[in-house]
């Protein structure tokens, strides 16, 4: 008798978690869906090509409803002339931003992680400070300064790829040395100490010790950085000077007529990003289990 | 310490002086050079021009001379921008109470109700936050189309209003929200309830007495983690809204693309900065709260 008011509760609970799941997966659902959109009927009378995917965007008629199954858009997002070329020059950038800010947090996450806390705090405030202002105050503010940087110094680069860069890597520098700093507090100090007291050097314990086990915070943290640069769209879109990346054609195709190629090339990307994604987590977890479980190393583990 | 002391004195000096000579391994100072380097040119560099650009007095297209004229502030402080300001505030502290209605009871049902799948269901909620930003936004267009299912056959043809906008904060905000919620609900300890409840507490008062007071720094600490980037949200309003409904971070991008008055986008960062900072200030002091109540 009196667990059924519970039972009902539990109900409730489901069914509203449910109806959120359905809330935030029904977009990305009818976006792949409708990479397979046709266009309306009304525009194809009036089409006569054999490739239905080659219809002019302004002539698509209303894709927002279903009008039958076709596979073209993925072939013909694949081989649009300002897509593909974008999406390469993300993806370098995104590249680049990922392992300098790599190398940047993790020097900085193994000073900090043992520094005292009055010593660490003016930095502290500062990486806080990089992820607290909004992304737009940021890019207008990057964008003045590269503009007066040129003008003082020409050897300074114009607005474009490096720009793009310089900008990305102070968010991504903060993101990954939070990652690595957690990490490596996490794991402890004990296998250090053990190798030096068994005469290990400062390079050769970081080398052999630290930096293999510090190893899934930093493969973490490199795709979780690449990730956030390739989706970038704030920040480029001021310093970009000429240089089109994938999210400013995105954006543009998404504000000013589109066609389902979009959500090809948009389908596609998700199913990347969701691999990197699957990768990171799974890299995570083994890190995680190899922390909890607490496996006692040997000492001779710790020789050469 | 109380382990040397059981140990016969011959043997524990010994013992003591090798853990003072075994140094607990530190990595130096200097590492740390090269990011604050890189923060000091990079981002507090573009920071101070633009706090020399919100001073700046602007002299014709394009050009202008750098000095401590005050007066981009006060075109901040005009009832145009006040309103903008307010409308950025409201519509975020909106999209904030949404996703907590949203939010908690999702966060609750994982908490209270799963075990198995508890972790499976938290991985779910954060796949479409790792995916991309502007494809989210833009799937959740293709859904509010005027011509679409929903405007054509349900009647709701919200698209470019402030509804759209308020479904966009919720849509990209609520996996940052439940994260939290459901970390200060995981800690709860469920007997409290039961004891509550065989003390005669109907479930609603038990719920309201015991699981909202001691989940609340959660609730606020995950809805600062909202508040403050939606504050500042760029895209969302911009897709979503077609221009019809502009946040402050819209009408500062507006002077660089389009105006061309920096002094005066400028002056409106510094601003939106300084009213967001009112909020971080709440948020630390909340989140070292927290961290207190929780050890």
């Amino acid at each position: 008798m009196r667990r059924r008011p519970r039972l009902t509760a539990k109900h409730a609970f489901t069914a509203w978690a449910v109806l959120v799941y359905a809330f935030l997966f029904l977009p990305i659902v009818v976006m792949a869906v409708f990479a397979f959109n046709k266009p309306s009927a009304a525009a194809l009378a009036s089409f006569h090509g054999t490739n239905v995917c080659a219809i002019p965007p302004t002539q698509i008629g209303n894709i927002a409803v279903w009008n039958g199954f076709t596979g073209c858009w993925f072939s013909a997002g694949l081989h649009d002339p300002t897509f593909i070329p974008a999406i390469f020059v993300s993806l370098r950038i995104a590249a680049e931003a990922s392992v300098i800010a790599t190398v940047l947090g993790l020097c900085a996450a193994l000073a900090l992680a043992r520094m005292r806390p009055r010593l660490r705090a003016p930095f502290d405030s500062l990486v806080y400070l990089t992820l607290v202002v909004p992304e737009i105050v940021i890019a207008v503010a990057s964008l003045i300064f590269f503009v007066q940087a040129r003008k003082v110094f020409p050897a300074f680069p114009g607005l474009g790829n490096v720009t793009i860069l310089i900008g990305q890597v102070v968010f991504n520098a903060s993101l990954t040395m939070l990652i690595i700093r957690a990490r490596f507090v996490g794991m402890g100090d004990t296998l250090e100490e053990a190798a030096y007291d068994l005469g290990s050097g400062p390079l050769a314990t970081f080398r052999q010790v630290t930096l293999p086990r510090l190893m899934p915070a930093i493969v973490a943290a490199a795709l979780l950085s690449f990730t956030f640069s390739f989706d970038d769209y704030v920040l480029p879109a001021f310093t970009n000077g000429t240089t089109n990346t994938w999210p400013i054609v995105l954006y543009s195709a998404v504000r000013f007529g589109l066609t389902p190629a979009v959500n090809a090339l948009a389908t596609i990307m998700l199913g990347v990003t969701l691999a990197a994604v699957v990768i990171t987590a799974l890299v995570l977890r083994r890190s995680r289990r190899r922390v909890t479980a607490g496996q006692p190393i040997t000492a001779v583990q710790l020789l050469p | 310490m109380a382990v040397a002391e059981k140990k016969p004195e011959v043997a524990a000096a010994p013992a003591a002086n090798r853990r003072r000579r075994s140094f607990r391994p530190r990595y130096p100072a200097w590492l740390t050079a090269p990011s604050l380097l890189y923060y000091t040119v990079f981002f507090l560099g573009p920071m101070a021009i633009l706090v020399a650009f919100s001073l700046a007095t602007q002299q014709g297209f394009g050009s202008l001379r750098y000095g401590f004229d005050t007066s981009q502030y006060g075109q901040v402080t005009t009832s145009l921008y006040l309103t903008i300001f307010g409308r950025t505030l409201v519509m975020a502290a909106v999209g904030t109470l949404l996703t907590i209605a949203v939010g908690y009871p999702v966060a609750y049902w994982m908490a209270r109700y799963l075990s198995t799948y508890k972790m499976l269901a938290l991985l779910i909620i954060v796949v479409p936050f790792w995916t991309s930003f502007l494809i989210r936004t833009y799937a959740l267009k293709i859904i509010l189309d005027p011509n679409g299912y929903l405007a054509r056959d349900l009647g709701i043809n919200i698209l470019y209003t402030k509804y759209a906008v308020a479904v966009g904060l919720v849509y990209n905000y609520l996996p940052l929200f439940i994260l939290p919620v459901f970390a200060s609900l995981e800690r709860m300890d469920w007997t409290l309830i039961e004891a509550a409840t065989d003390l005669g507490a109907r479930p609603f008062t038990a719920f309201r007495e015991i699981t909202l007071r001691l989940t609340l720094p959660g609730v606020v600490t995950g809805a600062l983690l909202v508040f403050i980037p939606m504050t500042g949200e760029y895209i969302i309003p911009n897709i979503l809204s077609g221009g019809n409904y502009e946040f402050v971070g819209n009408v500062i991008g507006d002077q660089f693309n389009q105006a061309q008055n920096q002094p005066f986008g400028s002056a409106l960062s510094i601003s939106l900065m300084l009213a967001l900072s009112v909020f971080v200030i709440v948020y630390i002091l909340v989140a070292t709260k927290e961290e207190r109540f929780g050890a």
